[in-house]
């Protein structure tokens, strides 16, 4: 974890508004796999077309950030100019990829599910480093024991019982949320 | 909306493999971006001023960004494009 990972949103829109480098690719880091989530998972966009839209969404932050007037409104403004670029590129007739889940999962539950599962992320930046990163090594790179073993140094053997204990972390950090913007760093 | 943050171990895993990490390359052109968009403008200013650079640039681009050192990728020459065939 850098030190400006701990950055509100709205810090970190001011210092990339400044000039600094390190915070624009803070910035990138800490949205691309929300935008990329979007384009692939909740509009399902072909991996052309989600990089374009995802390339798309970053220049016009980099370009537009000045005009954001509230900064700490920076996940909203990403979210709503992700799914307008989404649904231009869908409108010109870009394909959809075929259906790998329920059809009763539709586009708008998708994307509600992708809002929780960043705040969930948000969350759990407030965990040590180590659970961060075996947590995002297990769940989110599908990493196996053994590789997470390896790579992090610790005994496969304790792997399991340390993601359990983990998660059980993250729970209570979550526990008496209830506003979604709680997930935001403010 | 108001939503409630309780879970279980197992849904808390479940939303924690939503959020896959971008692919890498198409986070470091993100990264780049600035230094991108740097590039670009001072293509842009030089086009304008010199008639010649501007010349080359609309008869062979690629050829007129190779040749001056320029690298911009696909996007930024569509762009540049447009904005030489606005001008």
């Amino acid at each position: 974890m850098t030190r400006l990972d701990s950055l509100s949103d709205a810090e970190l829109v001011r210092r990339c508004k400044a000039g600094d480098a390190e915070a624009w690719n803070a910035l990138v880091d800490r949205f691309s796999r929300y935008v990329s989530t979007i384009c692939l998972r909740g509009f399902r966009l072909r991996a052309e077309d989600a990089e374009d839209v995802f390339q798309d969404v970053f220049t016009r932050v980099y370009t537009n950030l000045h005009t954001l007037r509230n900064e700490s409104a920076l996940r909203p403004w990403i979210a709503q100019l992700t799914r307008r670029l989404c649904l231009d590129t869908l409108a010109s007739g870009a394909r959809e990829q075929p259906e790998a889940e329920p059809i009763s999962v539709d586009r708008e539950a998708r994307l509600d599910e992708i809002d929780e599962a960043f705040a969930v992320r948000e969350a759990l930046h407030n965990l040590s480093d180590t659970c961060q990163d075996m947590l995002d090594r297990f769940f989110a790179q599908d990493q196996s024991y053994r590789t997470i073993s390896s790579e992090l140094d610790i005994p496969s053997g304790t792997i399991a019982s340390r993601i359990a204990r983990c998660l059980g972390k993250l729970r209570v950090e979550l526990e008496g949320r209830s506003d979604p913007s709680a997930g935001s760093r403010e | 909306m108001s939503r409630n943050y309780d879970y279980d171990e197992e849904r808390l895993g479940e939303l924690l493999r939503v959020l896959r990490p971008a692919p890498i390359g198409w986070v470091s052109a993100a990264h780049e971006l600035p230094a991108a968009r740097r590039s670009f403008d001072e293509i842009v200013e030089r086009a304008e001023a010199d008639a010649a650079f501007r010349k080359a640039l609309v008869s062979d681009l690629e050829a007129a960004l190779a040749s001056e050192g320029y690298e911009p990728d696909r996007r930024l020459r569509s762009e540049l494009e447009r904005r030489l065939a606005e001008s």
